[in-house]
């Protein structure tokens, strides 16, 4: 079975890959036909991509190479962390490299590297996104870990894919805990990927930027690989929520059949959960940014409360 | 001082209803704002009047309870034209009494070469476009040297960990320039200063290079937002000077294209306003009804903005029965779901959140710096030339002033509605009650050296326009004056102790003109 998995493996970053710029068209398609406009292309981001790449560069004269290289580990760390999520099968060769725990960490390195580029070339803007970033991060790390930790508990394990697997195959059983922690998981969601109500991906009013500040300065090539990290960010969320809560439909080893199958059913859930993200971000206006450290408490609060339900009603 | 002695001697002067003017000496300069300034009076402009090459007067244009006061000061000419010496001031500054004076006589030094005996001699619209020594509005020879570049200096804040951010007037959305410079600690603000003048076109200047009958074009494109405004307040300048009587349904029609003007920017606002607070619905909601709008104004006057719709003598086309019909249609439609967005925007509570508290223009600040039109209304100030100085003809229609105490964002925005709905009724009722007849009658040259005055209630507030013959039907001197003069300081008093990411958001609920303050 070794070739299969390696295979799996292979597939699923592929899928990542292609699919996350998809998802993203996907959410603002939806978004488009909730308030009654006419939707862009599905292939919107990947001719966006594509004409980056194929622009030159330019870079402030004061630029390091931190700023250079930024992208490539941003994009590096997210490509990496789709590796690990079992998002169409759970026997993955990678997956012993990194548990959940170090999952959240790929994360947060992301983060630093994407905060410190914002500020190397120190504008304005640059340092008032990575600060903002910042604040949302350490709010969020600790909602998110707390999700993670209930899960474990549940299945006596950190490791990502056996926690799904343990999910998946046992006789079907509703977890009141599980479902504090995705109301939990999908707050620490859309504050990580700069949706509404934390952050607005879609204005060009730089003052109230968060994630977009920091992308400011970058051009062609290297924002290029930003906005697909960005995107591939959003995916991986995605399939960490259906690795937690919606594990039914991915391969758990057993054959190349299973593995097909799990490819439609991923598309399924991420077309439910796109949608349902475009609905929450319609019904919603932007925070106040104060607020956002209210909004990731309440996050927290919930994670906390699964905490509870499970350790104190066992379920 | 009583404020009647002002007016009591005070010569009428021609175009907007209740305007008269009088010649002051530099101690009756100070001595008559003083007595304005403690009666409620405001300052709705000041400039240089006077041909390009010739003799100058300054002309403070100030608003109370009897009127329009303009006063006139004559400026003693030196020998060979020069500027005074350094250091001395041509006449005395009013900024004490009425906070935009600051702006506007810097503005005149930069045009005029006019200096004031303020303290702040900064350049205002001068961004080192032109030399040094030239005065584009004093000089006619244009200059053979080099522009020079301008040193401007900021007011610096100092503290333990006060930054400054500086914005623009390169913005990262596609909207007109303006710098921004910020300082904060963290992201509380403790100062904002604008710096204003990127889009000067030397329009005043143009205008004296036109024939009176053709100008109102020019005037109607100085801000594109306020159009049916500023031609509005041109021809009423022009046909003031020139004595020309219109024909009452002109009036009407020029009334009708105001208030769809007026529908037109509050709706646009409030989805942008929507916008801004991350709330994306309202804008795809309000730009369809804008959309909506727009069309019926052009089936029925005849463009989708009214840029030439209002000339001298009347208006440009005449607004036929079915057309008359469809448009009541049209914005019977409108408000019905504006009614509806309105509910939307009451209960929803992020957005209220957003709204409620932000940007808070209280009524004492906005008295003691005389914020006007929509954003005054919306800080308790009750100004509104169509109620306050009706022309026709306001004068015969029931116009209810809509008002605020908050002045906070949300009141902004409330504002907005009330008055988009007080407009949905006032062209319903300009529809049914618009009088028969010819819209417009013929143009006559006037004779060289008459004065006239323009004032008209834009969405955003006063316009004015100051209107000098020339011989041969060409214009002397035109002077336009936007509202936003006066309420781009209240901007940066409004954005003290918010948030930075707040800003664009109170920026958008007083929406001011950029093009139209530069000129």
């Amino acid at each position: 079975m070794k070739a299969i998995e390696w295979f799996t493996q292979v597939l699923e970053v592929l899928a990542a890959l292609a699919a996350a710029p998809l998802f993203l068209a996907w959410v603002n398609q939806c978004r488009a036909w909730l308030s009654n406009r006419s939707a862009p292309s599905l292939l919107q981001p990947y001719r966006g991509i594509r004409k980056l790449f194929y622009k030159d560069a330019v870079l402030a004269t004061n630029a390091s190479a931190l700023f250079r290289i930024a992208p490539y580990i941003v994009f590096g760390t997210m490509v990496l962390a789709a590796a690990v999520i079992p998002s169409m099968g759970t026997r993955l060769p990678f997956t012993s490299a990194a548990d959940a725990i170090a999952l959240v960490g790929l994360l947060a390195t992301a983060r630093v590297f994407l905060s410190l580029a914002a500020m190397d070339v120190g504008t304005a803007f640059g340092t008032l996104g990575a600060r903002r970033e910042m604040m949302v991060g350490f709010l969020a790390e600790p909602a998110l870990l707390m999700v993670i930790f209930v899960a474990s508990l549940i299945c006596s394990t950190t490791a990502l894919p056996a926690i799904t697997e343990h999910l998946a195959t046992e006789s079907l059983a509703l977890y009141p805990s599980l479902a504090f922690t995705a109301v939990a998981f999908t707050m620490v969601l859309l504050a990580e990927n700069a949706r509404i109500p934390v952050d607005n991906p879609a204005t060009h009013l730089e003052l109230t930027m968060i994630h977009e500040a920091m992308l400011l300065e970058y051009s062609a090539r290297h924002l290029a690989l930003m906005e697909w990290a960005a995107a591939l960010k959003l995916f991986n969320y995605a399939c960490i929520g259906f690795a937690l809560f919606l594990p039914w439909g991915v391969s758990v080893g057993q054959g190349p059949l299973a593995l097909i199958a799990s490819v439609p059913i991923l598309a399924l859930k991420l077309a439910l959960a796109g949608g349902g993200l475009a609905l929450i971000e319609t019904l919603s206006a932007k925070l106040r940014v104060f607020r956002a450290p209210e909004f990731l408490a309440t996050a927290f609060l919930f994670a906390v409360l699964g905490l509870l339900v499970h350790l104190l009603l066992r379920a | 001082m009583p404020l009647g002695r002002w007016f009591e001697d005070a010569a009428s002067v021609a175009g907007a209803p209740r305007v008269c003017g009088r010649q002051v000496t530099p101690a009756q300069w100070r001595e008559a704002a003083q007595a304005l300034a403690a009666n409620g009076g405001r300052l709705l402009s000041l400039w240089a009047q006077g041909a390009i090459g010739a003799e100058q007067t300054m002309v403070a244009a100030m608003i109370a309870d009897p009127g329009v006061l303009l006063m006139e000061l004559p400026i003693a000419s030196r020998a060979g034209g020069a500027a005074a010496p350094a250091g001395e001031a041509d006449y005395p500054g009013l900024q004490d009494l009425f906070a935009v004076a600051g702006r506007l006589q810097r503005a005149v030094a930069d045009l005029s070469g006019l200096r004031s005996s303020d303290r702040d001699t900064r350049p205002w619209l001068q961004h080192g476009a032109w030399p040094a020594g030239f005065r584009p509005l004093r000089d006619l020879a244009l200059p053979n040297a080099a522009p020079s570049a301008v040193d401007y200096e900021f007011v610096r804040v100092d503290g333990e960990g006060v930054h400054e951010i500086a914005v623009g007037p390169v913005h990262a959305g596609i909207i007109e320039p303006g710098h921004f410079r910020f300082s904060v600690v963290g992201e509380k603000v403790l100062r904002l200063e604008q710096r204003l003048g990127y889009v000067h076109k030397g329009i005043e200047r143009r205008f004296t290079q036109l024939p009176l009958s053709q100008a109102h074009r020019l005037a109607a494109r100085i801000c594109g937002d306020s159009a049916v405004a500023y031609s509005w307040a041109y021809c009423q300048a022009a046909e003031g000077l020139a004595g020309i009587d219109v024909p009452a349904r002109a009036h009407w029609l020029r009334a009708l294209a105001l208030e769809l003007e007026r529908l037109a920017n509050h709706l646009g606002d409030l989805g942008a306003l929507g916008n801004d607070a991350g709330f994306a619905f309202a804008l795809a909601q309000f730009s369809r009804l804008k959309e909506h709008l727009l069309r019926a104004t052009e089936q029925a006057l005849g463009q989708r903005y009214l840029l030439d719709f209002i000339q001298p003598g009347g208006t440009r086309a005449d607004l036929g029965g079915e057309a008359s019909a469809a448009l009541g249609r049209c914005i019977a439609l409108l408000a019905a779901e504006a009614q509806r967005l309105r509910e939307i925007f009451d209960e929803h509570s992020g957005l209220r959140d957003r709204l409620v508290g932000a940007g808070v223009v209280t009524s004492a600040l906005a008295r003691r710096l005389g914020l006007t039109g929509l954003a005054g209304r919306a800080s308790g100030q009750a100004h509104d030339l169509r109620c306050n100085l009706p022309c026709a003809p306001y004068d015969q229609l029931t116009l209810r002033m809509c008002l605020r105490e908050e002045g906070d964002v949300a009141a902004r925005v409330a504002l907005r509605f009330d008055e988009l709905f007080e407009s949905c009724r006032l062209v319903g009722e300009i529809l049914l009650r618009a009088p028969h007849g010819p819209h417009a009658t013929a143009w006559v040259d006037p004779a060289g050296g008459a004065f006239g005055l323009g004032l008209i209630e834009a969405w955003r507030g006063p316009v004015l326009i100051a209107l000098e013959s020339g011989s041969g039907g060409r214009i002397c001197r035109c002077h336009a004056h936007d509202s936003s003069w006066q309420n781009w300081p209240l901007l940066e008093h409004a954005i003290i102790g918010n948030i930075v990411p707040d800003f664009p958001l109170i920026n958008k609920s007083f929406n001011l003109a950029y093009s139209g303050h530069d000129m």
